[in-house]
């Protein structure tokens, strides 16, 4: 679906810094891990967002952020011109109501003890106002065939159902409220091949009939692909390079996007001899102390001097159509 | 007692000495509360010297278990190898003692696993880990050992390996880890590594990392890699022919080309069908319907049939052998011509 309209959430200059501290009597902090440092970006309706980076970049904090369930060190997230990074009590509760979040493992995300419509229908304990409460059944039965589950099956526990099921248990629940916005956070990496189609599928057919945006992180740089209008990478705590899926894959601009995207393996053996692959050395350094200027200058073949006294802003520069934050792009 | 490992005998697979390694149709059986479940339902490959052979399932396929089996390090009970054999230059290493098989376990195939933190022991460092391979299986000296452990360090391209031999695991990135594991796993010059995920634990530029250099250790012998996996992006990589498993059967196996061109069975069409690709935006993904069967419950027949659409009234009657639709090329499934075709599905 295309995005249309003005954006329904905003995300500016978002910092999360985690304290390191010694001593256990007099903790003292020594540092801070900087797991999200200064990510800006915005979202329109019936959009879908992809956020990929590999492990340490940031991007389950900044999901954590962008539901407030993590408060941030600095920055502002903003919900159709309402900010939930700072909110609190009954002003929280309402922004909330808006933004819902699917979990990576849908076997620790659902409570054992509760039935499926209980954790379904849950969300409406918490905001009554949504469906009265002689209609909650219905809505959960609803819900239930709107994500392909039986109704009828609303009685029975998590651990009766596949993964995959499982999995659409946990979007039932982030539908309940008719959220406009669903952060979903490595959606089926959890799941079997052949499960995460069905998912994908899914998720797309509901932003198709809802208009949902989504903002979707993963790892897997194929499934971003396949469901995103915009793609931004995220490196260290840092967006990278931020633009539409095509520009993106097709004309990457930031040398870790492109060793990204060389690395991802294509399922055709067809020409697999003349494949160019950008292997990176080394791993990426500790988020509590990153390199001075751009942070993937220790492991950029493009890097000079100017990189580590520099940082390259996030910005669309001569030549091409979209944001990158590289000095040479 | 078990042949020596001369050169002449390494190299000398020719065409009567037959493959490397073959399983030949292998049960498994895991003795539970609920019922014996069989894990392994009559499974055959072989791996030829100088080859990268890739097994490729979802979880419960059996891919492991078959591994497991021909390391001979299932855990018995619960499982039991209820038939079968598993040929390693033609001689059976299930009708192996257990002694004559631990001289073959590490030294002459090897594995390493996808969570090489817990295939590692945290108390020791990663120099004597690895050292330990020389002195338990050549009985090398302490000195010595130290000193083969820093040139294997060294080739599986670990940075700083003077220093970093008296590491502890923990200390290690999961690239570095899997490195380590690998350092091992090839410590004694294996004929055969079977690679159990290697990667699946890691992120994309370090799987090409660990990739790249499992390449490189199989070009620069004659060791044969079995490689399972369920990444059909990794297999399309490196593999030179694939078995594709489901329900604890082969469902096809066939030259990697071949599969990729036109699959014959319909669990793999429906795979190749449902996996987005990074190189190019398609439309709507065709994903399989339904899931994997639970092997408490198997589904009698084939048991793809249930979610296939190819199926008949008598894929559930009759589970259909790997019929051999080619020269190295077999597929269990009764209409393995339609799906071939392309001709509906």
């Amino acid at each position: 679906m295309a995005a249309t309209g003005e954006p329904i959430l905003e995300v500016r200059h978002l910092v999360k810094h985690f304290p390191l501290t010694q001593g256990a009597l007099f903790r003292k902090q020594v540092g801070a891990i900087r797991a999200v440092d200064g990510v800006s970006f915005e979202l329109r309706r019936g959009e879908t967002l992809g956020i990929v980076g590999e492990s340490g970049c940031g991007k389950s904090t900044l999901a954590k952020l962008l539901t407030a369930l993590e408060r941030p060190t600095s920055g502002s997230v903003r919900i159709r011109g309402r900010e939930i990074a700072h909110a609190r009590g009954a002003e929280l509760k309402q922004v909330r109501r808006n933004i819902q979040m699917v979990m990576q493992d849908p076997y620790t995300s659902l409570n054992p003890r509760m039935t499926v419509g209980d954790i379904v229908g849950e969300p409406y304990e918490i905001h009554p106002e949504v469906v009265p409460k002689g209609d909650r059944r219905r809505a959960v039965r609803e819900l239930l065939e709107v994500v392909g589950l039986n109704p009828d099956h609303a009685d029975r526990y998590p651990h009766q159902f596949s993964g995959g099921q499982r999995q659409r248990v946990g979007i039932a629940r982030g539908l309940a409220l008719r959220p406009e916005i669903i952060i979903c956070d490595e959606p089926v990496s959890a799941l079997d091949v052949s499960i995460q189609a069905q998912v994908v599928n899914l998720l797309e057919r509901l932003q198709d009939e809802f208009g949902i945006a989504y903002v979707f992180i993963a790892h897997d740089l194929s499934v971003i692909r396949h469901i995103s209008d915009r793609v931004g990478v995220m490196y260290l705590g840092k967006m990278v390079e931020l633009g539409a899926d095509a520009e993106i894959y097709d004309r990457p601009v930031h040398p870790y996007t492109q060793a990204l995207l060389s690395a991802v393996p294509v399922p055709d053996p067809e020409g697999r001899e003349r494949r160019q692959r950008i292997i990176l050395q080394g791993d990426p350094p500790s988020p509590a102390s990153p390199p001075s200027g751009c942070r993937f200058r220790t492991r950029c073949w493009k890097a000079r001097e100017v990189c580590a006294e520099q940082e390259p802003l996030l910005q669309i520069r001569p030549g091409t159509a979209h944001a990158s934050a590289c000095h040479f792009a | 007692m078990w042949r020596s490992t001369t050169p002449a005998a390494r190299g000398g697979a020719g065409p009567h000495d037959g493959p490397l390694l073959a399983v030949d149709d292998l049960h498994v059986e895991f003795v539970t509360r609920q019922g014996v479940v069989k894990a392994v339902n009559g499974v055959s490959y072989w791996l030829n010297p100088g080859e990268t052979l890739a097994v490729l399932g979802e979880s419960g396929s059996g891919k492991s278990v078959t591994a497991q089996a021909i390391m001979g390090i299932l855990d018995t009970p619960p499982a039991r190898v209820s038939g079968g054999r598993i040929r390693f230059r033609g001689t059976d290493l299930l009708k192996l003692r257990e002694d004559a098989r631990s001289q073959i376990r590490g030294r002459r195939i090897a594995m390493i696993f996808q969570d090489a933190l817990s295939a590692l022991n945290p108390v020791f460092t990663v120099g004597a880990q690895i050292g330990e391979m020389f002195r338990v299986h050549l009985g090398d000296s302490r000195r010595e050992a130290h000193r083969k452990a820093i040139e294997l360090m060294d080739r599986v391209r670990i940075p700083g390996a003077r220093q970093r031999v008296h590491d502890y695991p923990h200390q290690f990135s999961g690239g570095m880890r899997q490195r380590v594991m690998i350092a091992m796993a090839i410590a004694l010059d294996p004929e055969v590594l079977i690679a159990d995920e290697p990667t699946t634990a890691l992120d994309v530029t370090v799987q090409a990392q660990i990739m790249e250099l499992l390449a490189e250790l199989r070009r620069e012998s004659d060791m044969g890699l079995i490689l399972i996996t369920h990444d059909l992006g990794v297999v399309a990589d490196v593999a030179d022919r694939i078995a594709v498993m489901y329900g604890g059967r082969i469902v096809e196996n066939a030259l990697v080309h071949d599969v990729y061109r036109a699959p014959a069975h319909p669990y793999t069409k429906g795979l190749l069908e449902s996996i987005p690709r990074v190189d190019r935006k398609g439309r709507q993904l065709s994903a399989i319907e339904g899931t994997p069967p639970n092997p408490l419950d198997m589904p009698p027949g084939c048991a793809f049939t249930p979610r296939c659409s190819y199926r008949q009234d008598n894929c559930v009657a009759d589970v259909p052998p790997l019929h051999r639709i080619g020269p190295t090329r077999g597929s269990a499934c009764h209409y393995w011509r339609e799906v071939l075709d392309g001709s509906h599905g």
